[in-house]
């Protein structure tokens, strides 16, 4: 078990003509991702690496290759279009990488998806990993930017706003000989689609899960909303850290969303609120690994 | 991007929002004749405004002891005295900075005769992922101040982006702001242009404060808008040409303009350790961790995730020019970047600049080995760190 995908996950690349989608694409397939298809509006037909099918449209994709999962790397003005296509496609999970969409468009993309099935990660994020049995965790399923290799199976699970903090959190555990269940990062940006608490569910109800790394950043109150909740129901022991201590008020911290305005969403609120909520608190981001197998 | 109040003020009224009449002005002949136009048009006083990025212009001083960056002038000598003062000059305010402003344009105004200030903000609502409408009847206030204690005052409204604000929406905030019932409509109408510059202008926060109840010279009331700050989102710069014009590169501090040139997301902060980092996340905190350990960082830079030799060279070359930079920490996780890139990235940065400061690498995940050997033989003077700890502790160690 593990959540969101696994080896079996059939999944499709919304831009994978791209240089950077193709580059990901290729680095999933090597692997052992699903990639059973690609997506490029004009370029139907083609095949990318002489094997993985191109498609016109989501739709076209689904219904010939039966993907359910679709990893997105067009460029910003088109990201919004392409997580509703898949969408509209019936997809079970969109997961979009690009970075620098417009918050009006995420808030249309958030409003759109109302009472739909589908379930998207990002964006602005690294994607998900569930790492597989073989040689540097190939045979899992990689989805998106995160470099496969340094990852291990095993059952940790780990949830972050931050690319770069989430590899360095899966280091420290792969170098303690620990291994992880899934890896999910959902994004820096302000309007997302999968919360902190979200992912925190459900590693709380996946069997194979024993233990949680949670990554937080200054801006919104996502992570004292995951804390209030896994004070009160969570079953397994969960190890926190927030970056942003040292940011000045009212600058944005690279990732859009990591910003402390109006006197919210401060480092200071979030490691509070952690501490309260009986979650172990790393003091520097070295110790994220160590603070939680102590606490296991 | 931040822009000025006027700038704020024109895609106002462009929405439909009424705004005090008034000119922006970068020369003393334009402010000279701007305050003859309203004087001649027989208004008794007008208003001349600072235009800079920073709150507490009224209560800021000039470097020259002049006070208030905000004035009242009842004659066209006052407003030429009170001008000349200003233009050119460098405001220091609570947000400034002891380095203050410099005060390029002037904003002359007809001052209105103010019955009642109010406040008014749209927002993104990143709970419900919803814009938000933010208003009170504690106006000219510090609304963060407002908020915590007496957040009763405070109305707050989420605004469905499919429906946009809809009328009877305004008019409920036009009534909890205890306006009387012969204002609602004009204050209603001020309210959904407010809402559709936020909309159509992809602003991130637009805000009104004050928002005034003023006698016109007839006797009658009427609402407007007096001061007004808007922020836009960087992300949607692209489809508003027009607004991208209205970027102050005097505004921004050089350092990260010069970043920007080059992809490199730097903000200059007060401390001695300059770090050099790629992705976000991983950048504050590396900043915190040196903070941890009894350093302090001076600066946040992010490279990126697939960084090039140039944009490291870069990257050395904008933290050096910071003179307070005592010691340098990078800190990389190559996960797909590659160690070995980057480690030629930073040798020929520290050579090309000359490096002589303490320089402590940490490098991380892909051919790392391969890394640390050309850190090792490129013939530099510089620090390898096994950790973020490690690291951290040896550049404050360095620096002292």
């Amino acid at each position: 078990m593990s959540i969101l995908v696994d080896s079996n996950t059939k999944v499709l690349v919304q831009g994978i003509t791209g240089s950077f989608g193709g580059r990901h694409a290729s680095l999933s397939l090597d692997y052992g991702s699903q990639i059973v298809a690609g997506v490029t509006p004009g370029k139907g037909g083609q095949r990318f690496q002489d094997k993985v099918p191109v498609f016109d449209t989501v739709q076209q994709a689904v219904e010939a290759t039966g993907a359910t999962t679709s990893a997105i790397f067009v460029p910003p003005p088109f990201a919004a279009d392409a997580i509703l296509e898949g969408v509209d496609a019936g997809l079970e999970l969109v997961i979009c990488i690009t970075e620098g969409i417009p918050v009006k468009d995420m808030i249309q993309v958030k409003d759109a998806m109302k009472g739909s099935s589908t379930r998207l990660i990002g964006p602005n994020c690294p994607g998900i990993v569930t790492p597989g049995e073989g040689e540097d965790s190939k045979g899992g399923c990689r989805i998106g930017i995160a470099p496969g290799y340094i990852h291990k199976k095993g059952n940790i699970g780990v949830v972050s706003r931050s690319g770069t903090l989430t590899y360095e959190a899966v280091w420290q555990l792969t170098s303690r000989g620990v291994g992880q269940s899934t890896c999910v990062g959902i994004g820096g940006d302000p309007v997302n689609g999968t919360s902190h608490l979200d992912v925190i569910k459900m590693f709380n109800d996946d069997p194979e899960t024993h233990g949680i790394i949670m990554i937080g950043e200054i801006g919104g109150s996502a992570e004292e909303e995951a804390a209030a909740w896994i004070k009160e129901h969570c079953q397994k022991p969960v190890a926190g850290f927030i970056a942003g201590t040292t940011a000045p008020p009212g600058r944005r911290m690279g990732h859009a969303g990591a910003i402390v305005s109006g006197g919210k969403g401060t480092a200071e609120a979030k490691i509070e609120a952690f501490r309260e909520a009986g979650i172990h608190v790393a003091q520097t981001p070295s110790e994220m690994a160590d603070v939680l197998l102590k606490a296991m | 991007m931040n822009i000025h109040e006027y700038q704020a003020k024109e895609l106002l009224a462009k929405h439909g929002v009424a705004v005090p009449s008034g000119k922006a002005c970068q020369t003393m002949e334009q402010v000279t004749e701007a305050a003859k136009e309203l004087f001649d048009k027989g208004e008794s006083l007008i208003v001349i405004k600072s235009q800079i990025h920073a709150g507490g212009r009224g209560k800021g001083t000039f470097q020259s002891g002049f006070q208030g960056g905000v004035h009242l002038c009842r004659s066209l000598e006052d407003a030429i005295s009170k001008g000349s003062s200003m233009l050119g000059g460098t405001l220091v305010t609570k947000q400034t900075g002891p380095e203050g402003r410099e005060v390029k344009t002037l904003l002359v105004a007809s001052a209105e005769n103010i019955l009642n200030e109010l406040y008014l903000a749209v927002l993104l609502d990143r709970e419900t992922s919803k814009p938000l409408i933010m208003a009170s009847t504690e106006g000219g206030m510090d609304i963060e101040e407002v908020a915590e204690k007496t957040p009763e005052k405070i109305i707050k409204l989420q605004v469905d982006p499919a429906t946009g604000l809809m009328p009877h929406q305004a008019r409920r905030i036009a009534a909890s702001l205890g306006l009387p019932s012969e204002l609602i409509g004009q204050a209603s109408k001020l309210l959904m242009g407010v809402y559709q510059t936020f909309w159509q202008c992809d602003a991130s926060l637009v805000e009104i404060n004050p928002l005034c109840v003023v006698e016109k010279s007839d006797g009658s009331q009427a609402v407007a808008a007096v001061d007004a700050k808007i922020s836009i989102d960087d992300n949607a710069l692209y489809r508003h040409t027009s607004i991208q014009s209205m970027r102050d590169l005097g505004e921004e501090a050089p350092l990260e303009i010069e970043a920007s040139k080059h992809d490199l997301n730097y903000i200059k902060l007060d401390g001695n350790i300059a770090c050099l980092v790629n992705g976000a996340g991983l950048a504050m905190a590396t900043m915190d961790i040196i903070k941890h350990y009894g350093g302090s960082p001076a600066n946040f830079l992010d490279v990126g995730g697939g960084a090039t030799t140039e944009q490291v060279t870069a990257a050395f070359r904008i933290i050096l020019s910071d003179p307070n930079v005592k010691g340098i920490l990078v800190n990389i996780f190559g996960g797909i970047m590659q160690c070995d890139v980057i480690a030629q990235g930073v040798v020929t940065a520290a050579k090309e600049t000359n490096l002589s400061l303490p320089l402590v690498v940490r490098l991380e995940g892909n051919n790392v080995a391969l890394g640390k050997e050309i850190l090792q033989n490129s013939g530099l003077e510089l620090v390898s760190g096994d950790s973020m700890a490690d690291a951290a502790q040896k550049i404050v160690a360095a620096v002292g």
